[in-house]
């Protein structure tokens, strides 16, 4: 983060006592490179850094997984891991999982299936799903709730992502 | 010529449409609370009290100013000098925003920190030091009642003990009268636990005060923003004109985001005071330890009734736990919420309802968590009573509610404490239920698995909730009449815009508000677009809560499309050259009765409007109702659960659920279905995990996602839905009720009744919730009742 200091006249710039460290990544397909605070979330460079707020941030502590990103195609809760543990590292986040295409199958299941209410717990749901589908395009009801049991939702019950992770696998199979 | 439209087609009642929400949703383009930079903003974070009850002797914040990109500390000291440290709660109590005298929960608000970034506020908070002195600390009502209880409320003159209220309903000497001539007596006693509606998004807020303008914009996470817009005016004396609340979308709701926490406010002064947008999220923690908790309630009746099953009168005592401050959202005349809508759905002559409130030092709140105001304890006591006299009757639990449903023919009905509901079918939901859960057969695979040591067990619950306050003769909230409103305006080419007084957290209302457009107009949903939230824009409403949407600001949807279509007929009228009373309606369009060929549509008369008008008629169409339902609906519902109870490890696993719901007419049952899923996972989450409890020295056990478990889709078992019941709701203007929380609020005790089904004959009465395998192995092995009632069991 840019922080703008008052300056007291007291020391060289307080600013300047804030540790930065230097990091390379690639989000969503692009390459970026970022000076960041040592304690800083990956979160909050996703959230705040790169204004990519579909990432969403829920309970602080790795268990509701609305943080819920890719790193190396791998979902990651986003608030327990540090920016500078992403250098070198690729990230894919909601923004980034329709690649070229206007929606991704994940994105038609959901909508489809009535997979979200609030829709906040959803951008972490689809990339745990896309993690899922990428190792086992043909799972089961069950091999999904498993895939699933890092993510919570309030409004849905879960039935319905079911369904539409379900949904979405079966799309991407008949695409091939 | 003109067709009258397909209403499924074009996405009226009854249509499954996919949510137009969703599609900024599944691109992670939602517009949350948190997502909102303004440019300038800084950020805040609260210091919270360690300790449950402790005098402040002294806040040291030197330290904290000093950290480079700190703008501002607040101290409840420095609101008092502007008559800040305390606000109205929406009960007629008073609430610290920032402690002065002393911290009375623990996660109580003590200072806030305002600076550049929300890391350097944090750091800022823990570089504050404030000197505690503890103080004895009470965390049930039974020590706030005990003699020579510390008085929690001690800054209220003429509060000399912990009471917040006594308050009854009912008829004490019919009830009387009625128990000395009964056969039988049943008796049951429970606590429903603190539980916490959790939405995954947490509170927030970012207050913009603008001093050119003189306006303050605050965008918040409130189900209810023209509340919010009230209490500001009277709490940080604006004018109520220059406040604008926004509520962008919400990341759930459930209850906890109706009341006005002291995050809001500290961020709007902060805001004023600094001439810069201030954004407060909360985190997890602060969450679950301070804001709008639920239930808490101690219950305890008795049951009078005749040897063939007939119940004679009901009596009913309540002890609620308000925590600190008594700072519940509801409706003003009722002290304890909707309880006594309890056994509303049963033929029960005479009954009498006592209530207790009692302040403890625990986080305030008694919100309802996604219920009609503590009607889910309403229910719960009343299903868990049922099988406890169905089984002291040595009567079928399926039969027993049968005899003593009000039938088809009895609505419209007074309950015994005064509700009238109006409408149901409740013998054949109950019919519909056990033939889905194959009744019979059950029973038969119980008593074979039970001789050979396996404890299966079936349970039933039935509720009638009753949702949508007002009528505004019985409901208000501060005096505000609970009443909604809706805004319609058809555009010149036949597109719309609806706008509402109720704020949608996931209901879908972008979607179905514009499915009741279609069908009152045969306007295509997909060309109404739904707008709520924002308080300069939406027309005045109460929000969303208590299942209102529907039952409220739902009809006031129909009643003013019915507005714009008495304009339009007249427009039709002009258009086609005949007088009104020679034109028929149909979905639409409007024809000639002696020639149906000759019509205009309704974009046509839309077009008319704003640009061939009749002579004398005021141009455009658009127009606002404000609709104040006569009655409050009364939706009804079977829950029935069948389980097995592991007796060595008192793990219960649910074998089925079935839920038969009779919500009047669903506008969307894809929709409908969504929400009664929803509710029976936070059903399930409450019987078997789910809960907030604290040690004896007041410490939140539950203040995170570690502590406080909530069902993954690992856990929650899958349901089977059954609409096949409807009875239209008699007054609203599309006979639909209310839906999205029957499940939560008659669920729970379907699940409980189940597991102690499985334990029948061991004599266990009661276990609270949540049914954790600890209590349950305890309840098998030991053979008693277990309580759940805090202070938390200590291991030694």
């Amino acid at each position: 983060m840019t922080v703008v200091f008052e300056d007291h006249g007291d020391e060289a710039g307080a600013a300047a006592s804030v540790p930065v460290r230097r990091i390379k990544f690639t989000i969503n397909g692009q390459k970026k490179i970022a000076e960041v605070e040592p304690r800083l979330l990956l979160a909050h460079l996703i959230r705040r850094g790169l204004g990519l707020t579909g990432t969403h941030m829920g309970c602080d502590t790795t268990n509701c997984g609305a943080c819920t990103v890719l790193v190396d195609g791998r979902p990651v809760k986003s608030c327990t891991m540090l920016a500078v543990q992403a250098d070198g590292h690729e990230i894919t986040t909601v923004e980034g999982l329709a690649g070229a295409a206007e929606l991704h199958p994940l994105q038609e299941g959901f909508k489809e299936e009535h997979g979200l209410q609030c829709g906040f717990c959803t951008p972490g749901m689809m990339l745990a799903a896309k993690a899922l589908l990428d190792e086992n395009p043909d799972p089961g009801e069950e091999d999904v709730r498993w895939a699933l049991s890092g993510n919570l939702c309030r409004c849905t019950g879960y039935q319905n992502i079911v369904k539409s992770v379900l949904w979405a696998a079966g799309k991407l199979r008949a695409e091939g | 010529m003109s067709q009258a439209v397909d209403e499924i087609k074009i996405g009226g009642l009854g249509a499954s449409r996919k949510r137009v929400e969703d599609n900024r949703f599944i691109r992670g383009k939602g517009n949350y609370t948190d997502d909102i930079t303004l440019p300038g903003m800084l950020h805040l974070e609260i210091l919270r009290s360690p300790l449950a009850h402790a005098r402040i002797k002294s806040i040291d914040a030197s330290k904290a100013w000093d950290i480079p990109g700190v703008h501002l500390v607040l101290t409840g000291e420095m609101m008092a000098t502007r008559n800040l440290a305390w606000m109205p709660t929406l009960s007629y109590d008073t609430q610290a925003v920032l402690a002065t005298d002393k911290v009375r929960f623990q996660g109580q608000e003590v200072a806030c920190v305002i600076a550049d970034d929300p890391y350097i506020a944090k750091d800022a908070c823990e570089a504050i030091d404030v000197d505690y002195e503890p103080l004895p600390v009470i965390v049930n009502p039974a020590q706030a009642m005990a003699d020579g209880a510390p008085v929690i409320r001690d800054d209220k003159e003429n509060q000399a003990d912990n009471v917040i209220y006594d308050w009854e309903v009912g008829d004490g000497a019919g009830t009387e009268a009625a128990f000395a001539a009964a056969d039988v007596i049943s008796k049951l006693t429970l606590h429903y636990p603190r539980s916490h509606p959790s939405p995954i998004e947490c509170c927030g807020s970012i207050a913009d005060f603008n001093r050119a303008t003189s306006k303050l914009t605050v965008y918040m996470t409130t189900q209810a923003p023209h509340i919010i817009r009230a209490a500001v005016a009277l709490v940080a004396e604006l004018p109520e004109h220059m406040i604008r609340i926004i509520s962008p979308d919400i990341g759930g709701g459930f209850g906890n985001k109706v009341p006005v926490y002291p995050g809001y406010v500290c961020s709007i002064l902060a805001s004023i005071l600094l001439e810069r947008p201030v954004k407060w999220i909360e985190d997890k923690s602060g969450n679950l330890i301070s804001t709008g908790f639920a239930r808490d309630v101690y219950l305890d009746g008795e049951m009078a009734l005749r040897r063939d099953g007939k119940i004679l009168a009901v009596r009913m005592h309540t002890d609620a736990d308000h925590g600190a401050f008594f700072s519940d959202a509801q409706p003003s005349k009722f002290k304890i919420g909707l309880m006594h809508s309890a056994f509303a759905a049963y033929d029960i002559p005479v009954a009498h309802l006592t209530a207790r409130g009692m302040y403890t030092n625990k986080a305030p709140g008694g919100v309802a968590y996604r219920c009609s105001f503590r009607v889910t304890e309403a229910m719960f006591f009343q299903e868990r009573m049922m099988q406890a006299a169905a089984d002291d009757l040595g009567l079928d639990q399926a039969e027993f509610r049968r005899m003593n449903f009000v039938a088809d023919g009895d609505f419209p009905h007074r309950t015994p404490f005064g509700f009238l509901t109006d409408s149901g079918q409740y013998a054949k939901c109950l019919d519909v239920g056990l033939r889905a859960i194959g009744y019979a057969d059950f029973r038969r695979q119980q008593e074979e698995a039970r001789a050979r040591g396996r404890l299966l067990g079936l349970g039933i619950s039935t509720m009638t909730e009753p949702l949508g306050a007002g009528n505004s003769r019985e409901y208000d909230i501060l005096g505000i009449k609970m009443f909604d409103s809706a805004e319609l305006k058809v555009h010149m080419t036949g597109k719309a815009i609806v706008r509402t007084g109720a704020r949608g957290q996931g209901q879908g209302h972008e979607t179905t508000w514009a499915q009741i457009v279609a069908h009152e107009l045969g306007i295509p949903a997909e060309d109404v677009v739904v707008e709520e939230g924002d308080t300069d824009t939406a027309p005045f409403g109460m929000g969303t809560y208590a299942s209102r949407s529907t039952p409220v600001a739902g009809a006031a949807v129909a009643m003013v499309s019915r507005k714009i279509r008495a304009k339009a007929r007249r427009l039709a009228a002009h258009l086609l050259e005949v007088s009104e009373e020679d034109i028929e309606w149909e979905l639409g369009r409007f024809y000639v009765r002696s020639a149906p060929d000759r019509g205009v549509t309704i974009q046509e008369c839309a077009m008319a409007a704003y640009s061939n008008m009749p002579d004398g008629m005021e141009p455009g169409l658009e127009n606002t109702a404000y609709y104040d339902p006569p009655n409050l609906t009364w939706p009804f519902a079977v829950y029935i659960v069948t389980v097995e109870v592991d007796p060595d490890t008192g793990v219960w696993d649910v074998l089925n659920m079935v839920a038969v719901d009779d919500c009047g007419v669903r506008i969307n049952p894809m929709i409908v279905e969504g929400q009664i899923m929803g509710g029976l996972t936070e059903a399930y989450a409450m019987s078997n995990m789910q809960f907030i409890t604290f040690d004896a020295d007041g410490n939140c056990v539950g203040s995170n996602y570690m502590d406080y478990l909530l069902p993954t889709a690992w856990e929650t078992p899958g349901f089977e839905l059954h609409s096949e019941v409807v009875t239209p709701c008699p007054h609203h203007p599309i006979g639909a009720k209310g839906i999205g929380e029957c499940a939560a609020v008659g669920g729970p005790a379907a699940f409980v009744n189940a597991v102690l089904d499985a334990l029948h004959g061991t004599g266990v009465r009661n276990i609270d919730m949540p049914l954790l395998p600890d209590r349950v192995w305890e309840a098998i092995t030991q053979r008693h009742d277990v309580s759940g009632a805090p202070p938390v069991r200590s291991d030694d």
